[in-house]
């Protein structure tokens, strides 16, 4: 076995093990930390396959983005534990069984006889030289420029909406209103009365 | 050497354990949603293996926008988690019929 091999089989066996576990904890928080570690050993797999941009992307932009907003979520709403696991068990047989049947399906048809390295064989490892951020760049700029510019809008969609969504107007609470605040007029504020001077 | 197989078959039972985790967690929202990011995550890792294996860049490109999707997806998909436990004090799926579907 090779060192390469080695650490595909270290990581993979951490991958399935925090899937497992992210799908099997009582507490949501816990399975936001185990989603954080199953897609930190995922991008360590993604780093052996030589697609080195988009482990680093993983680990930016899904550990430090997505799963921080999960669990910020997680732990902003109260919720009741209890009931929301009832059904675990009972839903427990069913789910097994389908998962069993799809993976033994999928391994069928991926499965060593028709991916194997005899049939596919291991791409030559690539020269000191190569940039994989190059790589992709030169490809996303020119040939997947309108893609990517839709993408941007796609993000810009998802900032207003989400913003949109959860913003409202509490009665309770103070803050300025600039528009009024400029229009303002000297008699507003200002009272003028007349009266004699004091001796 | 690595196989093509063995990547495809851990994106397989990646994907398999996440179904799993639908059927068992079909009460709570937020692991419904992580289970559907785990989902993706395992076709990623699809993508990755036959972009490695056959040499061609297009499909990290497609990883790249599928992770674009993904994140504007979780960030709705919470906002309107909050907004839902805002109005309904709740997140189990089955109090959330009022479309009596």
């Amino acid at each position: 076995m090779t060192f390469e091999k080695f650490v595909f089989y270290v990581f993979a066996a951490i991958l399935v093990f925090a899937a497992t576990m992210v799908i099997t904890r009582r507490n949501p928080v816990h399975s936001a930390l185990f989603l954080v570690l199953a897609f930190f050993s995922s991008a360590g797999i993604w780093l052996l396959a030589e697609a080195e941009f988009l482990a680093i992307v993983l680990i930016l932009v899904y550990v430090g983005a997505v799963m921080v907003l999960f669990l910020f979520v997680v732990m902003m709403l109260d919720i009741d534990l209890a009931t929301l696991k009832a059904g675990f068990i009972k839903h427990m047989p069913v789910g097994v069984l389908v998962a069993l049947v799809m993976a033994i399906e999928m391994f069928m048809v991926v499965g060593p006889a028709n991916f194997g390295l005899e049939k596919v064989p291991a791409p030559a490892a690539q020269g000191a030289g190569y940039n994989n951020t190059e790589e992709l760049g030169s490809v996303l700029y020119t040939v997947y420029m309108y893609p990517f510019e839709i993408a941007a809008v796609i993000l810009l969609v998802g900032i207003i909406a989400a913003i949109g969504l959860t913003m409202r107007k509490r009665p309770e609470t103070k803050f300025q209103d600039p528009s009024v605040q400029v229009r303002v007029k000297k008699a507003d504020r200002l009272r003028v009365i007349k009266m004699d001077a004091e001796d | 050497m690595i196989a093509l197989s063995d990547y495809l078959i851990l994106g397989a039972i990646l994907f398999s354990l996440s179904v799993t985790g639908i059927f068992l967690n079909r009460k709570n929202v937020i692991i419904l949603l992580m289970c559907v990011e785990l989902m993706l995550l395992a076709v990623n890792m699809n993508f990755v293996a036959f972009s490695h294996f056959y040499g061609d860049t297009v499909g990290q490109v497609f990883v790249f926008f599928i992770l674009t999707v993904a994140a504007a997806e979780a960030a709705i998909g919470l906002a309107i988690l909050v907004v839902l436990f805002r109005n309904r004090r709740t997140i189990n799926v089955e109090d959330l019929d009022t479309l009596k579907g």
